[in-house]
């Protein structure tokens, strides 16, 4: 078990940088999600980690080691990969015991290790067969198997789910989590799916770019984003984001649809400020089918056209035109709506999110 | 003929029977046939003379003819080992190079590119006692002062000749096993890098069951191909001096032509064929557990 810090690492392929000078601390016992588009550097700031990538700047630890210029075999940590890189001509009690068989321990030791993992894992019955003859949710828990037979200070997890279908992964996720509440070790785990980071993680770190965009409980990142990527990332549906101006009290939108200036920014912002405004769903819903979570006099009720719906059986996703666009709001207890019908709408404005339209950055503080 | 129709699907497939049976099956039962005679190219009457497994007898209790076996053998032992072990290392290099592989690659297939004969004519001369380039370079060097005589001495000259196979043919492996190593996964490696495997031992446990499969499919091909080894030997020493680097299809082929005796022949080719047979299903075999071990998909 170990902390993990990572100080100022960059990454350049050439002259291109992907991991522009990244710092993150990870607690011992910690499970953190790194999460992000596609080409936001969280796999390669993992695999610095796992010593599968050089590292161009910086310095990394685990524990109270400088694993820069460590080999993956010295760094003591187990990797999962998206496409469980099995090794093909062994069985899974081979597969899960070969660190140990390289290592040099005795065959009763391994013996034991996988026996042990096997049953934590119920893949008693599987392990005499070869990972081709295992569906795709074997192979990938006999790749976990084969991770925590090592005990290793460190685990990383990268993208483990994605070559799994929903109702599988779903299934895993839940796994992981029994896995790490049992196993209770440091984990670092990246993932595109902001479903995956929220639900397993005690932190979550959101990528972009190459830059650390904000580091967080699932609660904080969602609750009090600190840019506009990061809300628009972050909860499904996205969060509604339009730019508008602050005139006198107001939030004024391109097409002159105004909303009055949410009371907790009043004093952050002054009249022909440039600003993003920003609302969840669930603070946005056709009066009557929602519930306010601050006071009542902080929601904001507009008569709007109807767009189009998605009804999902317990609720309804209203896209409603306001502002010149459609916004997304959750009708609860849902009843039918019919396109172009006029519809009153709450806003939660206790709710809002404000950043500045330049930064991005969030106008809370 | 009237009233004998034959049903349609006989007569559609009757063209396919009778080339095959033209070109392939008539020859095989008549060579099979004449390997009971002592049919010899210069009396043509001698093709109707049966005389039982004599030919075979003869040939079973020949130290010659077992010599030359033998020869065959260890030719085929020593050019497939080292040609893999080359063609591994040429394969393991070409891979690691980040530029210029194609290049490479092509390179490395030159040596396919010539026909065997050139081949042994080219190294007849490079291993020739006098004039050679091997001997030349060999007291330029001051290893030695005197002309070594590659293609008369009976060892020498088997190492001659070896020498010019695993040239010609170390491209096979290397390709094969090239095109394993290109088709292998590469996260498998990195999780022996994360498992604790030193280079070495990632090769060991990872690499080399995964590209097995394609070197014996490579040592399928190349021992037939030296089972039936003629041209390079028979242009190099010609089974000579005194039979010293005889082997068998040299043997046959001065039996046959040279002596005429083309039934006697006929029982060492079948002889032969089935030294060629154990060779192939016994690298068959190889393959299909490996690649069973592998789970291949192919």
């Amino acid at each position: 078990m170990a902390t993990v810090s990572l100080r100022n690492l960059v990454k350049k392929y050439g002259q291109l940088e992907v991991v522009h000078s990244i710092n993150l601390e990870v607690q011992d016992r910690e499970f953190i999600a790194l999460v992000g588009p596609s080409g936001c550097g969280k796999s390669t700031s993992l695999r610095m980690i796992a010593g599968l990538e050089d590292i161009t700047g910086g310095e990394i630890r685990i524990g109270d080691r400088m694993v820069n210029d460590l080999p993956p075999r010295q760094r003591n940590i187990s990797m999962v990969f998206q496409s469980y890189a099995l090794y093909p001509h062994m069985t899974v009690a081979e597969n899960m015991g070969f660190s140990l068989k390289i290592a040099g321990r005795s065959q009763e030791e391994i013996d034991t290790a996988v026996a042990e993992a096997a049953r934590t894992l119920s893949l008693e019955e599987l392990l005499e067969r070869r990972p081709s003859q295992l569906s795709g949710g074997q192979r990938q828990r006999v790749a976990m198997g084969r991770a925590i037979v090592r005990q290793p200070d460190v685990f990383l997890f990268d993208e483990p789910l994605s070559n799994l279908d929903a109702k599988l992964r779903m299934q895993m996720r839940t796994e992981i989590k029994k896995l790490h509440a049992k196993v209770q070790s440091t984990v670092i785990y990246v993932t595109h799916d902001q479903v995956e980071a929220m639900t397993l993680s005690d932190r979550i770190v959101i990528m972009r770019d190459g830059h650390i965009e904000q580091v967080g409980t699932p609660e904080e990142v969602f609750q009090r984003p600190e840019t506009r990527f990061v809300a628009g990332f972050i909860g499904s549906p996205t969060m509604n984001l339009r730019e508008a101006t602050v005139d006198d009290g107001r939030l004024v939108f391109a097409n002159g649809d105004a909303l009055p200036l949410p009371a907790a920014f009043r004093e952050k912002v002054t009249a022909g400020d440039k600003v993003v405004f920003g609302l969840r769903p669930d603070d946005l819903y056709p009066a009557g089918h929602g519930i306010h979570s601050g006071e009542a006099h902080d929601v904001h009720t507009l008569s709007v056209p109807v767009s189009i719906t998605e009804p999902l059986g317990n609720e309804t996703l209203v896209f409603a035109e306001f502002a010149g666009d459609d916004w997304i709001a959750r009708m609860l207890n849902p009843k039918a709506l019919q396109p172009g019908e006029t519809i009153d709408l709450s806003f939660d404005l206790s709710q809002a999110h404000l950043f500045d339209a330049s930064t991005g950055k969030t106008l809370r503080r | 003929m009237r009233g004998w129709k034959p049903a349609p699907h006989v007569l559609l497939l009757l063209p396919a029977f009778i080339v095959l049976a033209a070109v392939v099956v008539v020859p095989l039962l008549l060579s099979l046939y004449s390997s009971f005679t002592p049919f010899r190219l210069t009396r043509p009457d001698s093709i109707y003379t049966f005389i039982g497994f004599r030919n075979y007898e003869r040939i079973l209790t020949d130290k010659d003819f077992w010599i030359a076996f033998g020869r065959t053998v260890l030719l085929l032992t020593f050019a497939l080992n080292l040609e893999m072990v080359l063609g591994l290392v040429l394969a393991l290099l070409v891979e690691k190079a980040t530029r210029g592989q194609r290049i490479l690659r092509t390179i490395m297939m030159f040596p396919m590119m010539f026909s065997p004969v050139l081949v042994g004519f080219q190294f007849k001369f490079m291993f020739n006692d006098n004039i050679g380039i091997v001997n030349n370079a060999l007291q330029s060097l001051g290893l030695t002062d005197q002309a070594i005589p590659w293609l008369i001495d009976g060892q020498l000259a088997f190492i001659a000749i070896l020498v010019a196979e695993i040239w010609s043919s170390t491209a096979v492996f290397a390709i094969f096993i090239l095109a394993g190593l290109m088709a292998m996964p590469r996260e498998p490696l990195e999780a022996a890098k994360v498992d604790g495997c030193t280079p070495l031992q990632s090769f060991r446990y990872v690499t080399w069951p995964f590209v097995m499969p394609f070197a014996f499919i490579a040592m399928t091909i190349r021992s037939l191909d030296i089972a039936r080894a003629y041209d390079i030997v028979k242009i190099m020493t010609d089974g000579g001096p005194a039979g010293r680097t005889e082997i068998l299809w040299t043997m046959i082929a001065r039996t046959a032509y040279s002596d005429a005796r083309m039934g006697l022949a006929n029982a060492m080719s079948y002889i032969a064929i089935l030294l060629s047979i154990l060779f192939t299903a016994m690298f068959f075999r190889q393959l299909a557990k490996a690649r069973q071990q592998i789970g291949a998909e192919w």
